[in-house]
C-alpha cells in the first residue's frame, strides 16, 4: 500500500442545523504530517468541522476522506484518530493507567502491546509515577498530560486537538505548547488544532485555516497570512496588536476602500510623516511599547515601537509608513495589492 | 469561632425549627416502637412511656411469629418494592439518558409527557387499572402491583436523572466514542457512576410510598398469598378489636428494611465521585 496522497482531504462539506448554516462549502487537504490550525472566533464553525472530522457530528454533504479512506459513515473509533479535548474528558473511576489502555483494549489489541504503548505514552509524557492515580488525584497540567497521552497510545493517523490548552494557566500554557510542537516533531503525526488564540494558531502551525461565519476566509502557513491576507478579516485576526485599517480617502489614496497598516510597520518620523495625531496612551512592555493615538477624522491607531520611546500622552507624534509593507483592500474587504 | 452574634441567633433558631421538626416527624414512629415491646394494658395506661421492666412483652412479636404467613408478606413486600425499584431506576435512568444525550424530532414533547405523570396521580386511574389486570389476568398476582409501582415511579425517574444527566460534560461520552464504547458502555461505565447521587436520591423517594402502600395490594393483591406486609398488619385491625400489641409489632418490624436500605442509599447520596473528573 501506497502512503495516501493527503491525510485529510474534505471536499464540499456543508452542515446545517434547521436554518443555520454552521459550515459553508469547506474544501480543505491536509498532507500527512502537516499540524494544521482551525483558527477563528467563537461560533465559527471550528469546532462543528473537527466534530465532523472526528465522526461525532454527520455533515449535511459532502465528502470527508482520511488516508485515502472515505470516512463519511465510518464509526468515530475506526477512523484511526485520537482526539483530545478542552475538558480533558478523562474518565473519572479509571486510574491513568486504564484511561491510557482503554481505546487499546477496546480494539481487542494484545496485552503485552497495550503494555509496551502505554509505558511508551507515559515515558514521552512524564507520567510513569502517576500511572495508578485517578483523574480526580491529578493537577490540570498532569490531567492534560493523561488527555494527550490516551490519544498517543493508539498512534493514529490523525490528532484532534480541541481547544487543549484554554483550561491551562498562562505559565502552564505556554509550556505544553511547546509540549505539543516537541510531540508534533517527535512522532511526525498529522495534527489539526483547533483554538480562538491566534498565537497559538501562529507558534504552532505549519498550515492555518482561518475562519470566520462557517467560511474558510483563507489558509496558508503563518507568514503567508501575516505578509498577504486576502481579506480585512485575516488581516485582523493575525497579529497582535490588531492591523490598523484606514479609510484610503483620509490619506490620500482615492483608489483604495480601506487602507491595513500593521502597527510593527509604523515609525515615528521626525516631522513630515502622512499620519499625525495625539498621542492617547502608552504601554509599555519592556522590549517595545504600543503607543495608541487620536488621529484627527480616522480614530484610534496602534503603533509599536521600541520600548525606550518617550511618547507623553497628550504630545502631538508622527508616524511614516513603508508602502511595501501596507496592505489595501476593496469595497468588499478583498485584499487588491 | 467569631461570628456575629446576629448569625449565632440565627444558627440557633434554625437549629430549633429543626430540631423541632424533627421531633414532629419522629414522634409517631417512636410512640410505634416504643409501644410495640409494651404490654396491651401499658399500651392504653401509659402509651408515651418507654417500656420498664415491668411492662415489657414481647407478645406482639410472638402473634406475629405464630402465623406464620407473615414471612410472606414481608418476602412479598420486598420483592415487590425490590423489583419495582430496580426496573424504575433503569428504565428511568435509560430514558433520562436517551432524552438528555440524543437530539431528535419530539424530544422535547416526550420529556413534558413523562413530567405529566408527576402532577397527575396514578390512583385517579385505579378503576382502570384494575379493569386491565382483571382482563389480563393478573390479579393476586405481585406482576400487577410491580408494574403499578414501576409506572408511578417513572416519572420522576426520568425527570430528576435528565436533569442529572444533561450536566454530564459531552466530552467525556464524546471521548468514549472515540476509544470505540458502545452506547451501552458510555451509558453503564461512564453516565450511570457519575449519577449515582441522583439515582440514590430517586431511589429513596420512590421506595419509600411503594414499601407503605395500602392502596394498590388491597385492590390489586388482597390474596393471602400476594399480601404485602402493609396490608397484612390490617389482619389484626378489626372493627371491634384490634390487636395493638400485633399491629405495634409488625409495622416496627416494617420499618426496618426501609430504614437499611435508607442507610445505604445515603451513604451514596453523600460519596462524590465526580469530583475532579472533568476540569
Amino acid at each position: 500500500m501506497t502512503a495516501p496522497e493527503f491525510a485529510l482531504k474534505i471536499e464540499g462539506l456543508n452542515k446545517t442545523f434547521g436554518d443555520f448554516h454552521a459550515l459553508d462549502n469547506i474544501n480543505l487537504e491536509i498532507k500527512p504530517g502537516e499540524f494544521v490550525v482551525f483558527v477563528g472566533p467563537s461560533g465559527c464553525g471550528k469546532s462543528t468541522l473537527l466534530r465532523i472530522i472526528a465522526g461525532l457530528e454527520h455533515a449535511s454533504n459532502g465528502d470527508i476522506t482520511i488516508a485515502g479512506r472515505r470516512a463519511n459513515d465510518v464509526e468515530p473509533s475506526k477512523r484511526d484518530i485520537a482526539m483530545v479535548f478542552q475538558s480533558y474528558a478523562l474518565y473519572p473511576h479509571l486510574d491513568v493507567r486504564g484511561n491510557l489502555s482503554l481505546g487499546l483494549k477496546q480494539a481487542k489489541k494484545p496485552r503485552p502491546f497495550i503494555e509496551a504503548q502505554v509505558l511508551k505514552a507515559a515515558k514521552m509524557l512524564a507520567l510513569e509515577e502517576l500511572l495508578h492515580r485517578r483523574p480526580s488525584e491529578l493537577s490540570g497540567g498532569q490531567r492534560q498530560r493523561v488527555a494527550i497521552g490516551r490519544a498517543l497510545v493508539r498512534e493514529p493517523q490523525l490528532f484532534l486537538l480541541d481547544e487543549p490548552l484554554s483550561n491551562l494557566d498562562a505559565a502552564l500554557r505556554a509550556n505544553t505548547r511547546l509540549e505539543i510542537a516537541r510531540l508534533h516533531r517527535q512522532t511526525g503525526k498529522t495534527m489539526i488544532y483547533v483554538t480562538h488564540d491566534q498565537i497559538e494558531a501562529m507558534t504552532l502551525a505549519d498550515k492555518i485555516v482561518v475562519m470566520n461565519k462557517g467560511r474558510i476566509e483563507q489558509i496558508g502557513s503563518p507568514m503567508e497570512l501575516y505578509r498577504r491576507p486576502l481579506n480585512t478579516f485575516v488581516a485582523s485576526f493575525i497579529g497582535s496588536p490588531q492591523m490598523n485599517l484606514v479609510p484610503g480617502s483620509k490619506i490620500g489614496l482615492k483608489d483604495v476602500s480601506l487602507v491595513g497598516i500593521r502597527p510593527e510597520h509604523l515609525t515615528i518620523s521626525a516631522d513630515d510623516g502622512p499620519i499625525q495625531g495625539a498621542v492617547s496612551h502608552v504601554e509599555h512592555l519592556g522590549a517595545d511599547a504600543n503607543v495608541y493615538v487620536d488621529v484627527a477624522d480616522i480614530g484610534l491607531i496602534v503603533a509599536r515601537v521600541a520600548g525606550d520611546v518617550e511618547a507623553r500622552p497628550g504630545e502631538t507624534i508622527r508616524f511614516d509608513m513603508r508602502p511595501d509593507l501596507v496592505h489595501y483592500f476593496d469595497e468588499q474587504a478583498r485584499r487588491i495589492n | 469561632m467569631s461570628r456575629p452574634p446576629s448569625s449565632l441567633i440565627r444558627g440557633i433558631g434554625a437549629h430549633i425549627a429543626l430540631a423541632g421538626y424533627t421531633a414532629i416527624a419522629l414522634f409517631p414512629v417512636a410512640v410505634i416502637v416504643i409501644n410495640a415491646f409494651k404490654s396491651r394494658a401499658a399500651i392504653f395506661s401509659e402509651p408515651l412511656m418507654p417500656p420498664t421492666a415491668k411492662s415489657f412483652s414481647l407478645i406482639g412479636f410472638e402473634t406475629i411469629s405464630s402465623r406464620g404467613d407473615f414471612l410472606s408478606y414481608f418476602v412479598n413486600s420486598a420483592t415487590v418494592t425490590g423489583v419495582s425499584l430496580a426496573l424504575i431506576l433503569l428504565f428511568g435512568a435509560m430514558a433520562a439518558f436517551a432524552l438528555s444525550e440524543y437530539r431528535f424530532r419530539g424530544n422535547a414533547l416526550i420529556a413534558l409527557y413523562v413530567a405529566l405523570g408527576i402532577m397527575i396521580p396514578i390512583r385517579l386511574g385505579t378503576v382502570a387499572i384494575l379493569q386491565m389486570m382483571v382482563n389480563g389476568g393478573l390479579v393476586n398476582n405481585l406482576l400487577a402491583l410491580i408494574l403499578v409501582y414501576t409506572a408511578q415511579g417513572l416519572p420522576l425517574s426520568v425527570f430528576i436523572l435528565t436533569e442529572f444527566m444533561r450536566q454530564i460534560s459531552a466530552d467525556l461520552k464524546d471521548a468514549g466514542r472515540i476509544d470505540g464504547l458502545s452506547e451501552y458502555k458510555i451509558f453503564f461505565t461512564l453516565v450511570l457512576p457519575l449519577v449515582r447521587p441522583a439515582i440514590a436520591t430517586v431511589a429513596v423517594f420512590t421506595m419509600i410510598p411503594i414499601w407503605n402502600d395500602l392502596w394498590f395490594p388491597l385492590i390489586l393483591a388482597p390474596a393471602e398469598q400476594t399480601k404485602t406486609i402493609t396490608l397484612g398488619a390490617q389482619v389484626f385491625i378489626g372493627q371491634f378489636v384490634t390487636d395493638w400489641n400485633a399491629v405495634l409489632a409488625a409495622l416496627t418490624l416494617a420499618i426496618v428494611p426501609v430504614l437499611i436500605l435508607y442507610l445505604l442509599f445515603s451513604r451514596q447520596l453523600v460519596r462524590g465521585l465526580t469530583a475532579g473528573a472533568v476540569k
